[in-house]
């Protein structure tokens, strides 16, 4: 029998329990791989996605808990962090003293969050001050609400997605939030202009000031935030949503080549074959760092290959959708921002209802689409892009709906062939001419005609019949025979 | 007159039959708690079944396949059936013999047919349509509550709900009487397709959540962590009558709605709204049918609906609650008398062996001689004729080369067996590859009981004559299992004496009929089981307890798992199955009266107008799908309310028009529940013509 391969997973986070969890399925009693998962928060891991949802008060903080993962193969160590990595050695120095060897290792190390350089934001030695969060992880949260009183006015700092949805929680939870972005406008990456001046009217009616294209210059603790226009928003706390960077310390130091992350191929190794990396932390050409949809599809790919599964999993790349999780704002952005000048655009442009909508598409299938308060175009062509599926002809009816294509049967004409009672196939004509038989109330038409007598969502409709024939007949009920 | 029952679906319509002025029996609708006076088209036709022309009078023998059947009397078909069977069992062991049964037989049938099966033939080998049915729902219900009962309360009781939920059933066309019960309900329809049930919702205060086939799971997971966050959960109820939320929640949590629309397609809003009039009514109720159940995930999604339920403390609650709707006529009861392959009669456990003590001591035998559990129906059916599989087989009153998944198999494996032996009334698609046909009566030509969706059990009444020539499903078993040996006593052809013999042999089981007879159904009383003797039935289940020991119903954590099969370029589009309103099942019964064979003649494919264009489509013209399995030709019919991913075709038809010849025999791990509702497939016009497009 072959030894069982160790594979260490450094970060336990949403990206590392899923790939844990996959491995357990594809190898439920520890025959082929054995996992140990060492992550540096103490407590086991959370959904990260929630934490907005925790923020707001919906979900409890122990609400956030992923599923566990019961396999004999798997160990999970936390509030425990990966010091250094010897790839020579395959050794993983942690922060107790302790090692681990590997045959395998993961990087699902994640991300930090990004403090800039704003005066009085951070001390000397980096970290934040009085008053100061990131929204990134559990110890955040708590520091987010406990900043967040009801009523107090607090500065989100960052209008991305995760920016937005602070704020909006925020201000759900009855905090006065004011958000400053410094580019021109929000969520830059995935909107053009028009659509984020919609969204930004959006926010403002549900009670958030937004700053666009203003730099904060100083925070100022008990005070509030100093822009660069001379004002001051007053605030009792900001929460700094303005980027993350790829955690890469470790395989630099390591001697591995990083840039924005650790750059990986297809079969998600760096450019060593026995070091992975999945999630926020890797780098790959396809795209998929800052959301969890790529991270975990990686952690499949990265199960069936270090399982032998599948042998053949490949990554290459993710359809991003960027899905606003903020009440009262239906917010889906797909696929290109820009999608090019072979791309044919549709926009439906409508400040005043606070609706946006451009779909682009390239060669029949959607190349890119920014939906503001269209939500069930937004669900529509999320299925389409994910899908790569044939977009319709018609691209105005698939955003604002209303299909202008008729079904081929069940468009009645109205007149005597009108069907009234669908259980039963009775048509108008047929009521006539039981009518005609002497047939003067619901029951008489029913015992004659079937009428009402199946689903009886009918009913009304011969009973408009009978008192519009009674008005109009006046012939003698023919004698019965 | 005689006032009896409809011999298709699962509501167990009531109706008067009585003669018409040339003698034959006319049908008219009788009042009863679940039709209440009315019928749908189906039941107002059903006695001209009574007269299908191609009505079998005489038993078919025939030596080999490459034969013409030639027409014998009962006792040479009885012998060569028994004969047959005689010499499989000693050439190749008493599993060499495998027994098919339906969810349409009565009580009564069932529980003989499992007892030939244990007793004449020895077999482990048998089991039922049902499995096609009611499995799924029947695995989740017993985990949830330690009991199923399709429906645990009186159908009626649905008219008092705010809102009811149905996941994956469509009533308005499938079983339009119950319609009349969710009038004052708004509903939240779940369905792939704008049906008519889903039309009725959308226009009456409701909601249509049309999920990509194969995700519903993910969808009430969704529902779920929006009830919780918002805190429309009942946390009193699920502190005091269940178990588990814990281990359920972190599954629920995450599935926020904007991740489950990536998935399932259903806006994020639209998922909100449905939490919110689930969470907010006072009283509601969720209910499953095939479309969410027929799944190689079938058990966990009904699993997933029933934790929603038990998070808004809707089971055992008066005037809430969670059910499923049964399908076939007696398919509550054709579950529970013992021809599923893990049953013994009232519900007990073929490995159970308090059970298999108590069931042999009535039958007079030595519990060791009870075989074990068998295989599943598609295991059993996919194996005839192979090494490890049955070398005869006797179907009764089903037709599964139209109704089993990936049907072109079936037809192979029936090919391969020694021996096929087939009841029925006409010559179905499955009989016409038999070597034996036993012509048998159909249901207003015999008397029996069938317990309906709501678990009443209702008495069908003998009406009329079967034409000369014909005989009872009883009196075949009767007769076969005095030639395999048995003594006559053991297999009663009279139904009151078998009625008798089940309601003793179920005292104390968990489906209790013993307190079940001629004379209480006759009375009118409403006899919903468990109904003991000498007590009460039950209308309503679970109002003080659920049936697990601990009297808690249990939570239990699912997953979404993708279906069995995915698409790619070559299949880029899902089918789905289901039925039409003018027919039953596979069509044997329903393609046989004129009304309803004219109305729905033949197959068709619903296709969204923009798929068809884009696939060369014209309505009305024939379009072929196609799948890893096998192809359908069918009529192309545009349907702008169906999911563009998404086609449709109903499995009434048999031949090239069988929907099955496309399915997918993958397999739930726990029911063994067939994937009926996802089958990847292409599409391709069939033929030159066809009406212009419209549109």
């Amino acid at each position: 029998m072959t030894r069982t391969r160790h594979i260490v997973v450094v970060g336990h986070g949403m990206v590392g329990a899923r790939f844990a969890e996959e491995v357990a399925a594809r190898d439920p009693r520890g025959e082929r791989v054995r996992l140990t998962l060492v992550g540096a928060e103490p407590e086991g891991p959370y959904n990260r996605v929630l934490l907005s949802e925790a923020v707001n008060g919906q979900l409890r903080p122990e609400e956030l808990a992923l599923p566990e993962v019961a396999a004999p193969n798997v160990t999970a160590r936390s509030g425990v962090a990966a010091t250094a990595l010897d790839r020579t050695a395959r050794r993983v120095h942690l922060d107790d003293g302790g090692e681990l060897d590997y045959d395998e290792l993961v990087l699902a190390t994640g991300a930090d969050p990004v403090f800039p350089p704003v005066r009085g934001l951070t001390d000397a030695g980096g970290r934040p001050a009085d008053g100061v969060t990131a929204l990134r992880d559990m110890a955040d949260c708590r520091r987010v609400r406990e900043l967040s009183r009801a009523g107090s006015p607090l500065v989100v700092l960052g209008g991305g997605v995760l920016g937005l949805e602070a704020a909006r929680g925020l201000n759900e939870a009855g905090a006065r939030v004011a958000l400053v972005e410094g580019a021109p406008w929000l969520m830059r990456r995935q909107l053009g202009r028009e659509a984020a001046g919609i969204l930004a009217e959006r926010f403002r009616s549900l009670g958030v000031q937004v700053h666009t294209w203003r730099v904060a210059e100083r925070w100022v603790p008990g005070r509030g935030l100093e822009l660069d226009d001379g004002r001051t928003l007053a605030a009792d706390g900001v929460v700094v949503t303005a980027g993350v960077r790829a955690r890469t310390g470790l395989a630099a130091d390591s001697g591995l080549a990083v840039d924005h992350g650790v750059p990986v191929g297809d079969t998600l190794a760096t450019a060593d074959p026995r070091v992975h990396a999945i999630g926020d932390c890797a780098q790959h050409p396809g795209g998929g760092a800052g959301l969890v949809a790529p991270g975990w599809e990686m952690a499949r790919v990265l199960a069936d290959l270090l399982t032998g599964s599948d042998p053949g999993a490949r990554y290459t790349g993710s359809r991003d959708i960027t899905r606003l999780k903020a009440a009262g704002v239906d917010l889906t952005a797909l696929g290109a921002a820009e999608p090019g000048e072979d791309a044919e655009t549709v926009t439906v442009s409508d400040p005043g209802g606070g609706r946006y909508a451009a779909l682009s598409v390239r060669h029949g299938r959607v190349a890119g689409a920014v939906l503001l308060g269209f939500p069930e175009a937004a669900a529509t062509i999320g299925s389409l892009y994910t899908d790569d599926a044939p977009v319709p002809e018609d691209r105005l009816a698939l955003l604002v709906g209303g299909d202008r294509s008729e079904a081929d049967t069940g468009t009645d004409s109205g007149g005597g062939d009108a069907t009234v009672c669908h259980c039963n196939a009775v048509t108008r004509g047929q009521l006539e001419s039981a009518w005609l038989e002497g047939a003067r109330t619901r029951c008489d038409l029913a015992e004659r005609t079937r009428a009402t007598t199946g689903c009886g969502s009918c009913t009304r409709d011969v009973d408009a019949f009978v008192s519009a024939m009674s008005d109009r007949d006046t012939t003698p009920v023919p004698a019965a025979t | 007159m005689t006032t009896t029952h409809c011999p298709y679906c699962a509501l167990q319509c009531a109706m008067h039959l009585e003669p018409d002025p040339e003698g034959r029996p006319r049908v008219r609708p009788a009042d009863f708690p679940t039709n209440r006076g009315g019928l749908c088209r189906k039941g107002w036709t059903s006695a001209e079944v009574l007269d299908a022309p191609d009505r079998l009078t005489t038993p078919l023998v025939r030596a080999s396949r490459d034969e013409e059947f030639t027409p014998v009397d009962w006792d040479t078909a009885l012998d060569h059936v028994a004969g047959g069977m005689r010499r499989l069992g000693s050439e190749h062991g008493p599993d060499a013999v495998a027994v098919f049964g339906s969810g349409g037989l009565t009580n009564e049938k069932a529980y003989l047919l499992g007892k030939f099966a244990r007793l004449a033939l020895g077999t482990s080998r048998i089991d039922y349509n049902g499995r096609f049915c009611m499995s799924a729902a029947a695995t989740a219900g017993r985990r949830a509550f330690g009991l199923d009962r399709g429906l645990p309360f009186p159908l009626s009781d649905l008219g008092g709900a705010d809102v009811v939920l149905l996941a994956g059933a469509n009533p308005a066309e499938t079983m339009p009487p119950m319609m009349g019960h969710l009038t004052a309900p708004r509903l939240v329809v779940v369905d792939p397709r704008r049906t008519a049930t889903a039309e009725h919702a959308r226009t009456s205060g409701g909601l249509h959540l049309a999920p990509r086939p194969g995700t519903d799971l993910a969808l009430a997971l969704a529902l779920l962590h929006v009830v919780h966050a918002e805190g429309w959960d009942d946390s009193d109820y699920v502190a005091a009558r269940t178990t588990g939320f814990d281990r359920v929640w972190p599954h629920a949590a995450g599935w926020w709605p904007e991740r489950a629309e990536h998935l399932t397609g259903v806006p994020a809003g639209d998922i909100r709204r449905a939490a919110r009039m689930l969470g907010t009514a006072s009283r509601a109720y969720v209910l499953t049918g095939r479309g969410t159940e027929q799944h190689s995930d079938g058990s966990d999604s009904v699993s997933a609906w029933i934790n929603l339920a038990l998070a808004l403390g809707l089971p055992g609650q008066p005037g809430s609650g969670y059910g499923c709707i049964t399908g076939q006529g007696n398919g509550q009861g054709g579950r529970e008398h013992g021809q599923k392959a893990d049953q013994l009669p009232g519900y007990r456990r073929i490995d159970d062996p308090d059970a298999r003590a108590r069931v042999a001591d009535a039958w007079g035998v030595d519990a060791e001689t009870l075989p074990g559990a068998g295989p599943s129906a598609t295991e059993m059916l996919n194996a005839l004729g192979s090494a490890d599989g049955a070398r005869g087989l006797w179907l009764v009153g089903s037709n599964p080369v139209v109704s089993a998944p990936d049907a072109g198999r079936v037809r192979e494996r029936l090919a391969a067996l020694d021996l096929l032996v087939v009841s029925d009334f006409v010559l179905s698609e499955s009989a016409a590859l038999a070597h034996v046909v036993l012509p048998v009566a159909q249901w207003a030509e015999e008397t029996g009981t069938l317990t309906n969706l709501e678990g009443r059990v209702v008495r069908r009444r003998k009406a009329v004559e079967a034409p000369a020539g014909v005989r009872t499903d009883l009196e075949v078993l009767h007769a076969l299992a005095g030639r395999l040996g048995q003594p006559p006593e053991r297999f009663p052809a009279d139904p009151d004496t078998a009625l008798a013999e089940l309601a003793s042999v179920t005292g104390g089981a968990a489906a209790d009929y013993s307190g079940v007879g001629p004379h209480r159904l006759d009375s009118g009383e409403e006899l919903y089981w468990p109904a003991p003797a000498g007590g009460a039935p039950t209308p309503r289940v679970f109002l003080d307890s659920f049936a697990h020991p601990d009297g808690r119903a249990r939570f239990v954590p699912v997953e979404h798992t993708p279906p069995a099969e995915t698409r790619d370029d070559t299949y880029p589009l899902v089918a789905t199955t289901g039925r039409l309103m003018g027919h039953y099942q596979t069509g044997a019964q329903t393609r046989r009266v004129a009304e309803l064979a004219e109305a729905e003649p033949e197959a068709r494919v619903e296709v969204h107008p923009d798929t068809a264009r884009h696939h060369g489509l014209a309505a009305g013209g024939l379009a072929r799908v196609s799948s890893r399995r096998g192809s359908v030709l069918a009529r192309v019919r545009l349907s702008p309310g169906i999911r563009r991913d998404t086609v449709f075709l109903p499995f009434h038809y048999g031949g090239e028009a069988a929907a099955n010849n496309l399915t997918n025999p993958a397999l739930d791990p726990v029911s063994r529940m067939p994937e009926f509702k996802v089958s990847a497939v292409r599409l391709e016009p069939a033929d030159a013509g066809g009406e212009e497009e419209r549109g």
